[in-house]
């Protein structure tokens, strides 16, 4: 046993995780204010421990913004009442949340999110199939939302679980086959080496667009976001999937979907924009130094909150699709798409060599 | 009616003329509200309405002209209510006077649980003496029950004077010149 490796993927994988939940807290208050931008309103704007205020100039400031906003949140989830419905089948509903989140956390193990900090490389497993696996653990995400369904033992959760599983395999097969021309280009299946490709070849979705859109909106229906959410669909089906749950079991949802979300952000910036690369400032290699390092991880979220800030600006930006839409866009659309993708990338690729 | 839907063309059907208007719309939306300060939001407690003169919010008790009390304790208010938020104690045979003259009496105690009140008008409508009135007040706050129960001093002090109709100071007149009426037997 190597303790060094183990000591150091335990602090890893806890940083990665206190660094998500944050970022789900606060993408949680950016969907709350970015909504209000768009919508001509204000926002959370009120919420500040006493003290905050004191602080001359900032103080206020901050407030506005509503950048206590998420403590007030959580802490009123703890305090709410976790409230068990009659009728509901017990064990399976005490899993579903436990299995909403934990597949959206894992993924994040494979994704690089740093070169390397002294002699630590910032990735908490760096798999051969990085690729494979992400697929696999993702996959599975549909099963909390369906057990959830199933648990509740109400017919609109029912329903969210029923869409949620169809919707979820067939933007599964798009999202699978629009990755395959990056691998046929970068020729491999470990991220951190796709992304050293990247580095020196330029950003893969300039020699790839199509996956890149694809794998985007695939990567909506998957989060289940507008203008995908037809799982939890508000209007339509009270609240989905997680209608019967209350307290910390509903912010297990809200959480898993946020920390979907990020992950989704983490691949898509990973498979096509350069992961923790810059073509310039010698950013494009390993870091050699502890500064360079951290400018790298910063270079990764910058690019990441720029495609949480997509997810949320699309959001508020479009309607539903209707179910029977959203099936042609997959099957029918989409499908074929990443087929001839595929191919064309293949032809192409056996030409030049 | 049967609406005409059109198909989509080639162009429209890749949902992008779609997808740029509305990053194009979403935008300018959010550009005006975050720098052009173009909320739609009324921010409440720094904000508020203004509220339309015939407004009914909360009954209070007026005084009239010279500052004295206007309600004789006739309890006909009391009576109305429909949900019996008034409550009123009248002085009884050895209690005080009225602080006003052309009347006997004024109530030794005069509650209204604003809990119980719904804002109907009612005493405003039925008050002989024009002593109650509804007013502008919709947001009343406390910190316990008791502290919603309002007392004749407080509902006086938040009423305030209300010199429109000053039926007494008619009818002193009035008197006043029946007694100076010539009368020719």
């Amino acid at each position: 046993m190597n303790w060094n490796f183990i000591i150091f993927s335990a602090v890893k994988i806890a940083i990665i995780i206190g660094v998500v939940q944050g970022m789900v807290a606060y993408a949680v208050l950016a969907e709350r204010k970015i909504s209000a931008w768009i919508q001509d309103r204000v926002g959370p704007n009120r919420c500040a421990p006493p003290f905050v205020k004191a602080i001359p100039g900032l103080g206020p400031v901050l407030i506005r913004l509503g950048l206590f906003q998420p403590l007030a949140d959580g802490l009123k989830f703890m305090l709410k009442e976790d409230f068990t419905p009659a009728g509901v089948r017990k064990v399976y509903f005490w899993l579903a949340p436990a299995i909403a989140v934990i597949p959206s956390m894992l993924v994040i193990a494979v994704i690089p999110f740093g070169s390397q900090l002294g002699h630590q490389q910032m990735v908490i497993a760096d798999l051969n199939v990085g690729i494979l696996y992400t697929f696999g653990i993702v996959s599975l995400g549909v099963y909390g939302i369906v057990l959830a369904g199933y648990a509740a033992n109400s017919k609109y959760p029912f329903l969210g679980g029923i869409r949620s599983s169809a919707q979820m395999i067939s933007y599964e097969i798009s999202m699978g086959m629009s990755v395959i021309p990056v691998l046929l280009i970068a020729g491999n299946l470990n991220l951190s080496q796709i992304i050293g490709w990247q580095a020196h070849h330029g950003w893969l979705a300039l020699y790839s667009p199509v996956s890149f859109i694809i794998f985007l909106v695939a990567s909506f229906a998957e989060t289940n976001r507008l203008p995908f959410d037809l799982p939890e669909a508000e209007t339509e089906l009270v609240g989905g999937y997680h209608t019967e749950y209350s307290s910390m079991k509903f912010a297990l949802f809200f959480l898993g979907e946020y920390s979907n979300m990020i992950a989704s952000a983490g691949m898509m910036v990973t498979l096509f924009f350069g992961g923790w690369t810059l073509p310039f400032w010698g950013l494009d290699h390993p870091a050699a130094n502890l500064g360079m390092g951290l400018v790298q991880i910063l270079v990764f979220l910058v690019k990441m909150l720029l495609f949480m800030g997509l997810f949320i600006w699309v959001r508020w930006m479009f309607p539903r699709f209707r179910y029977d839409q959203l099936m042609d866009l997959g099957w029918r659309r989409f499908l074929p798409l990443a087929l001839a993708n595929i191919f064309v990338t293949a032809v192409v690729l056996w030409l030049i060599s | 009616m049967i609406v005409n839907r059109k198909p989509l063309t080639f162009w429209e059907k890749l949902y992008l003329p779609a997808i740029v208007g509305g990053f194009k719309v979403t935008l300018r939306h959010a550009f005006r509200s975050l720098f052009g300060g173009k909320t739609v939001t009324m921010e409440y407690p720094e904000q508020k309405w203004a509220v339309p003169a015939d407004y009914r919010g909360a009954p209070y008790l007026v005084r009239d002209q010279n500052d004295d009390t206007k309600c004789v304790s006739c309890q006909l208010c009391e009576f109305v209510c429909p949900p019996k938020a008034i409550k009123i104690i009248p002085p009884g045979p050895a209690g005080q006077l009225a602080d006003r003259p052309n009347a006997e009496k004024m109530p030794q105690e005069f509650e209204i649980n604003m809990l119980r009140c719904i804002f109907c008008g009612l005493c405003q409508e039925v008050c002989p003496e024009e002593a109650i009135f509804l007013q502008k007040d919709y947001s009343l706050t406390g910190r316990s029950r008791e502290e919603m129960i309002y007392d004749k001093r407080k509902l006086l002090a938040l009423g305030g004077a209300y010199g429109g109709v000053q039926k007494w100071k008619h009818k002193l007149e009035e008197a006043k010149e029946q007694e100076n009426f010539p009368v020719k037997v």
